[in-house]
């Protein structure tokens, strides 16, 4: 459905047009006086400087693997994240436990997991489909490399950037 | 056709619809198109009726005191509801009873049946290769609740258990169907599977003694209604949703179970039975189920080679065939002798056909392959085309009649040319060191062998799984291939490298699709008459009787092939 828009009836002091026009180089003027006296900054003095600690609780970085409090890495190698990965940034080698291990209960785990970084949009589904709360979406942002195989985050590099994660996933303890 | 069972009359949600005597009730409301939800219940199998899914309201037609029935107003039998739930699957229609496959009280069943079945289920989905082909997944979504009331541990099961040399078992998933244990009984003749201890704790089992290891164990997987059972080789390769489908046949035996192929990114996961009830039912045997490692094999061949300056060296397509036609040509009809293979398909076949003929050769067979075969499905002909091959190259009686004659003409020296296509000649009765004195030596392979160093000319060519075409199986059904994967490297598709060097030899000649190869085939080949690649459909066609020596079983519980096919028979030419 069209919505017709109503135009603003103007006065005929605003319809001048020049008043307006003079206020607003006064504004400009004001700006520019207080940047000569250095009063206001205008530009933040990246990377010397940064902006990571206003960065909001829900902001979406790069995402990262995480480990419980055990030591096990929580991803099972599901692959959901792979599937519902938009830009199908995601790579994963499923492999098997070994029964003598001390996670054997778990069965499966990652032998790869890769994230390529340059495909990676920062959507967030990924963390939002992990049935594990494997995967999350830190707050590093900077991501760079000189070639496009730097720009893979593998496994290592995805837990090293996830650290631990506490929480209650108590799934795969030996009583449940 | 034959007489059917008498019909009956029965109402299914309200509509009284007609069925043959004898028709489970379950698949009478499958016919309408109603699927009712089930576990325990596999069409191919006995039904026990243990699971409790299939739970729907039935009644049955008003007797009066005559013994008649009465109508209603419309007509038709008035039918007193039975006040609790009945199991669909174990039940035969008959004349006038009422079926309601969805009212408040299945509803309710359903949801019933489904809690008690996840009282004691593990929360596995994640790891669980079953994930995504599920039913006790699928049946969650619909009638599942989001929490358990249920405040007891759960049951402890072993897990990850080997009751076979191929498959896994997880007791904590498995839902006491019995499928599983009525497939051994009933189809694979080998009774090992069964229930051990009670209630909640009951278990399934393989004999101490006897693991699950019979030559169609991993049908169980396939009929294994959640992820209790679930395939060594397969298990944690891929999740099944990424999977790519392809319908396809096995090549493994004259059988020609029908397939379908699961892959990724060409590479090949694995492969499933297809229902097909004139060949192979909705089994298929492990031997044949899992022959696809060869695919990607280290020993693979992968570019086309050519004997020049003194060695076999690598070089371009188009080199290559220009200088194996040259070796060809270079030599009489009665100095070639040409090698042909039961696995190629029959547009491979007429291709060889017609350069044999263009070469005026008259020495050329298939090398028969034989194993042990049973009488389930497994047939003793290991080439998937033997009729294919004797109708189109003409061979009479016995495949590889000739071989003999073809070995001891390579070892006189009066074989000058060898062609050999899919086959490797050490396996027939020739020497590495015959080979090395013959002037040319044509392989067309798969596999890198003993014998294919010694080649003048290697061409590489493409897998079952990795290209088109057609084969007739042991009972005469022409059956389709289809491409699932590409050829690695630089090998290409088997008729197309058929079709360049009989391009060379004779010039242009109009093939330049598959479709083609077909068409022209199926003129002069009059058990294919009329019939093209599409003509064939998933399911074949029979096109020739079956031979009276067949080693190839009928597929188990069907009725007899001869009964099932579509297609004025015709018989292959004498
Ligand atoms: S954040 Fe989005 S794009 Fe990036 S890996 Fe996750 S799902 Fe893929
Ligand atoms: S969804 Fe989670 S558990 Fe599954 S593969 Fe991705 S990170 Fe691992
Ligand atoms: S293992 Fe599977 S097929 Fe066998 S009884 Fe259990 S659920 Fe049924
Ligand atoms: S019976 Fe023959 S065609 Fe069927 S799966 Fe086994 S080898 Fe393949
Ligand atoms: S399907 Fe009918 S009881 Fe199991």
């Amino acid at each position: 459905m069209a919505i017709t828009v109503p135009r603003p009836k103007l006065t005929w002091f605003e319809r001048l047009y020049l008043p307006a026009i003079v206020a607003g180089m006064a504004i400009t003027l004001q700006h520019f006086k207080n940047m000569l006296l250095g009063r206001t900054k205008v530009t933040m003095q990246y990377p010397e400087q940064k902006w990571d600690a206003q960065l909001p609780e829900h902001y979406r970085g790069a995402p990262a693997l995480v480990k419980d409090e055990a030591g096990r890495i929580r991803c099972v190698a599901c692959q959901l994240c792979e599937f519902i990965c938009p830009p199908r940034a995601i790579k994963i080698e499923p492999g098997e436990i070994p029964v003598k291990d001390r996670f054997s209960k778990v069965e499966k785990y990652p032998r790869e997991f890769d994230i390529d970084m340059i495909r990676c949009i920062f959507c967030g589904m990924c963390e939002e489909v992990c049935p594990e709360q494997a995967i999350f979406l830190r707050k590093d942002y900077a991501i760079t490399g000189l070639t496009r195989a730097e720009m893979v985050h593998n496994k290592e590099k995805l837990l090293e950037i996830g650290g631990i994660m506490h929480g209650v996933v108590l799934k795969w303890n030996e009583k449940k | 056709m034959a007489e059917g069972p008498p019909s009956v009359n029965v109402q299914i949600d309200g509509v009284w619809h007609q069925f043959p005597k004898g028709t489970r009730v379950i698949e009478a409301c499958a016919q309408l198109g109603v699927y009712i939800p089930r576990y325990c219940y596999h069409p191919k199998l006995s039904s026990p009726g243990n699971c409790r899914m299939c739970l729907i309201e039935m009644g049955l037609p008003r007797m009066g005191p005559d013994r008649k029935f009465e109508l209603g107003a419309d007509g038709k039998p008035v039918i007193n509801w039975m006040p609790r739930p009945q199991i669909c699957c174990a039940q035969d229609v008959a004349e006038g009873i009422g079926v309601r496959t969805s009212s408040p009280l299945v509803e309710e069943c359903r949801r019933g049946v489904m809690e008690f079945l996840l009282i004691n289920h593990p929360l596995d989905c994640p790891i669980c290769d079953q994930a995504g082909e599920c039913r006790l997944q699928e049946f969650s979504v619909e009638y599942g609740r989001a929490d358990s009331r249920f405040l007891e541990n759960k049951v402890k099961k072993p897990k990850r258990v080997q009751i076979g040399p191929r498959v896994t078992l997880d007791d904590e998933r498995c839902i006491l169907c019995s499928r599983c244990i009525r497939f051994c009984q009933e189809i694979a003749k080998d009774d090992v599977l069964g229930f051990t201890e009670r209630g909640g704790h009951t278990l399934l089992t393989a004999h101490p003694d006897k693991p699950l290891e019979n030559n169609y164990s991993l049908n169980t997987v396939d009929i294994c209604p959640v992820g209790a059972l679930t395939s060594s080789h397969f298990r944690f390769e891929m999740r099944v949703w990424f999977l790519k489908e392809t319908k396809s046949i096995c090549t493994s035996c004259a059988t020609g179970c029908n397939t379908i192929i699961g892959s990724r990114e060409d590479v090949i996961y694995r492969q499933t039975p297809r229902e097909n009830v004139a060949v192979n039912s909705v089994w298929m045997c492990d031997y044949g189920r899992l022959n696809f490692e060869y695919l990607t094999s280290p020993e693979r061949l992968l570019e086309p080679e050519i004997f020049s300056g003194n060695k076999l060296q690598p070089s371009d397509w188009k080199t290559v065939i220009s200088h194996t036609a040259l070796q060809l040509r270079h030599f009489t009809g009665w100095d070639i002798a040409i090698v042909a293979s039961g696995r190629m398909t029959n547009e491979e076949l007429w291709l060889t056909a017609r350069l044999a003929q263009q070469l005026n050769v008259s020495l050329i067979d298939i090398v028969p392959r034989k194993g042990e075969g049973d009488d389930i499905l497994l047939s003793q002909d290991r080439n998937p085309n033997t009729n294919g091959a004797k109708i189109i190259l003409g061979l009479e009686g016995k495949t590889g009649a000739n071989l003999e004659a073809i070995a001891a003409s390579v070892a006189e020296g009066r074989i000058k040319a060898l062609v050999v296509l899919g086959e490797d000649p050490t396996q027939f009765g020739i020497t590495v060191e015959q080979l090395k004195k013959l002037p040319s030596f044509i392989t067309m392979n798969i596999l890198r062998s003993a014998a294919t160093a010694h080649a003048t000319a290697v061409l590489p060519s493409a897998a079952y799984a990795e290209k088109r075409g057609s084969m007739i199986t042991g009972l005469g059904r022409l059956q389709r291939l289809n491409r699932a994967v590409r050829p690695p490297g630089q090998a290409r598709e088997d008729w197309e490298i058929l079709r360049d060097l009989l391009q060379e030899v004779t010039g242009s000649n109009g093939l330049g699709s598959i479709e083609d190869v077909f068409r022209q085939m199926a003129e002069s080949i009059p058990p294919l008459g009329g019939l093209s690649l599409s003509k064939i459909g998933d399911l074949g066609v029979k096109v020739m009787a079956t031979p009276e020596n067949s080693t190839t079983p009928l597929p188990p519980g069907e009725p007899a092939d001869e009964e099932i096919f579509e297609r004025p028979l015709v018989h292959a030419p004498k």
